[in-house]
């Protein structure tokens, strides 16, 4: 119950952009230990939130599939594995936990500059969801176009010069020059 | 009178001479090495990752204030458009392209982000007899509009076609090209537009030193997922944009027959010899003028001449 409660904090910490701590496990995570459901609205401003049915993708993959070493469940990336055979659940599940929200940060621009650490290409939050959703989407054929899991906002059509913003000419040969 | 003609030109000659040693070695160091900027930033750009959305195009668009698309950013019928048998290219109305590609070694698409690759030893920047362009450590390659004549000498010196001009007015040529959102961003320490836009994070941003080894560290560490090179590196001497991809480049509209040099060092000669012109240009005009001036005095002296010979003979005529 407590891991449980722990995920519920974790997942609002997902959709705060803030961290929490939660107590340590060593015991691994299952399934059942996650929430059902996640809102991912951090950074929606040309896209709204992301309703994340949590519950649904455990049927399609595994904990860490997505949450790498962070689990307890160990990973299959034998390159993760170099590492992190043995690594026990961590205090941190969250993507934000890992994975800044700011990936433009002067902090953490200087990270990337440490010779002391490994992770130099951890990507940002948003490169984080994307190229996990979009890259598993593409195998298992899921949805991956854009506005399959976000509508676009007002902000976005703007953005995009399309909907209510869209050229007036409505030329679509798209020809240039 | 011979004599004469020959000796105004060695004394040209010797002034071009002159004012040829002097520019060579001024030249020389202003092709320069900008090895000197090590804190530059740079980019990545991984092919596997661009899934082909277009946000970055969408994002230059209104960071730059580039005029209205003929058709929305979400419409993706633009990567079927080949124009004189060529795919889209940046112009005056859009500083980056993306491009998709149909590699038949692979079963799916890739997209290529085309913008200026702000080169370590800009062709652009070396060619341009004015000095229109600059490279600043920060790793952008911008230029200055007030300076520039449209000669488009840049246009034909960049190996990536990048420079592309506008004319709101004859006289007044504006270049137009990707200036790694210098004034707005880059200058701050922020993030390029396209780069902060991209949801894939398939254009990676750092120092180019940083992000070189970003890139090695992606090929080294997935074994088979890239081809073993990384474009840009040493293409024309090094570049800020590089590139890293899943096919051979070549599979993927890059140029892979470009130097692995800076343009300025193959074409030096010639390059040289624009500013060249322009220096010894004054010396030429005195030789040319002198040489007229003398010109017209021998011919002034030649008719003289003959016209006493001329007047001799009638005399002599007259004697007879
Ligand atoms: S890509 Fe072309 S325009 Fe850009 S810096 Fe290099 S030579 Fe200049
Ligand atoms: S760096 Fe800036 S100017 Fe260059 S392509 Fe990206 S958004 Fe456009
Ligand atoms: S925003 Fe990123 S993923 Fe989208 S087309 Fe541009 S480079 Fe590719």
């Amino acid at each position: 119950m407590q891991t449980r409660k722990k995920f519920m904090r974790t997942a609002l910490a997902l959709t705060t952009g803030t961290i929490l701590f939660a107590p340590i496990h060593l015991s691994a995570m299952d399934a059942s230990d996650a929430p059902e459901s996640v809102t991912i609205d951090s950074m929606a401003k040309l896209y709204a939130p992301v309703e994340f049915d949590h519950l649904m993708h455990t049927e399609y993959a595994s904990c860490e599939e997505c949450h790498h070493h962070t689990t307890g469940v160990q990973v299959a990336d034998p390159n993760c594995l170099r590492c992190h055979a043995n690594t026990p659940e961590a205090d941190e599940v969250s993507c934000v936990g890992c994975h800044a929200a700011d990936r433009f940060d002067d902090k953490y621009l200087a990270t990337l500059d440490d010779p002391t650490i490994y992770h130099i290409d951890k990507p940002g939050l948003k490169g984080a969801y994307h190229l996990n959703c979009i890259g598993c989407h593409v195998i298992i054929d899921g949805p991956t176009g854009c506005q399959d899991c976000h509508a676009m906002t007002e902000a976005g059509e703007k953005r995009f010069n399309t909907g209510k913003h869209a050229p007036a000419g409505g030329n679509t040969s798209g020809a240039h020059h | 009178m011979k004599k004469l003609n020959r000796r105004s030109f060695i004394k040209g000659g010797l002034a071009t001479t002159a004012a040829a040693a002097v520019l060579k070695e001024t030249k020389s160091e202003a092709s320069g090495d900008f090895d000197n900027y090590p804190e530059g930033m740079g980019v990545i750009v991984d092919l596997t990752r661009c899934v082909g959305c277009r946000s970055c195009e969408a994002a230059c668009n209104k960071e730059q204030g580039l005029p209205e698309p003929a058709v929305p950013f979400d419409d993706f019928s633009v990567f079927d458009i080949i124009h004189h048998g060529e795919k889209r290219r940046t112009d005056e109305t859009a500083y980056t392209i993306v491009n998709r590609y149909d590699p038949p070694e692979i079963d799916h698409p890739l997209f290529r982000k085309i913008q200026c690759n702000h080169c370590n030893e800009p062709a652009c920047l070396t060619s341009c007899f004015v000095n229109a362009y600059t490279k600043t450590p920060e790793g952008a390659v911008i230029y200055n509009a007030s300076v520039c004549v449209g000669c488009r000498t840049c246009m034909i010196a960049c190996p990536f076609y990048i420079p592309t001009f506008k004319y709101s007015s004859a006289f007044t040529p504006r270049i137009m090209k990707c200036i790694f959102c210098y004034d707005t961003r880059l200058k701050n320490g922020k993030p390029p537009a396209c780069v902060e836009a991209c949801p894939q994070e398939a254009l990676t941003f750092g120092k180019r030193r940083d992000v070189l080894k970003i890139g090695k560290q992606r090929i080294r560490e997935t074994p088979g997922k890239y081809v073993d090179h990384i474009y840009g590196e040493h293409e024309v001497g090094g570049t800020a944009w590089m590139y890293l991809s899943s096919v051979p480049f070549d599979k993927v509209g890059f140029d892979t027959h470009v130097p692995k040099e800076p343009i300025i060092n193959s074409v030096k000669e010639f390059l040289a010899m624009v500013p060249m012109v322009l220096t010894i240009w004054p010396g030429l005009f005195v030789g040319f003028h002198l040489l007229a001036t003398r010109k017209d005095k021998i011919q002034e002296l030649e008719k003289e001449k003959e016209l006493r010979k001329l007047k001799e003979n009638d005399e002599k005529e007259e004697q007879v």
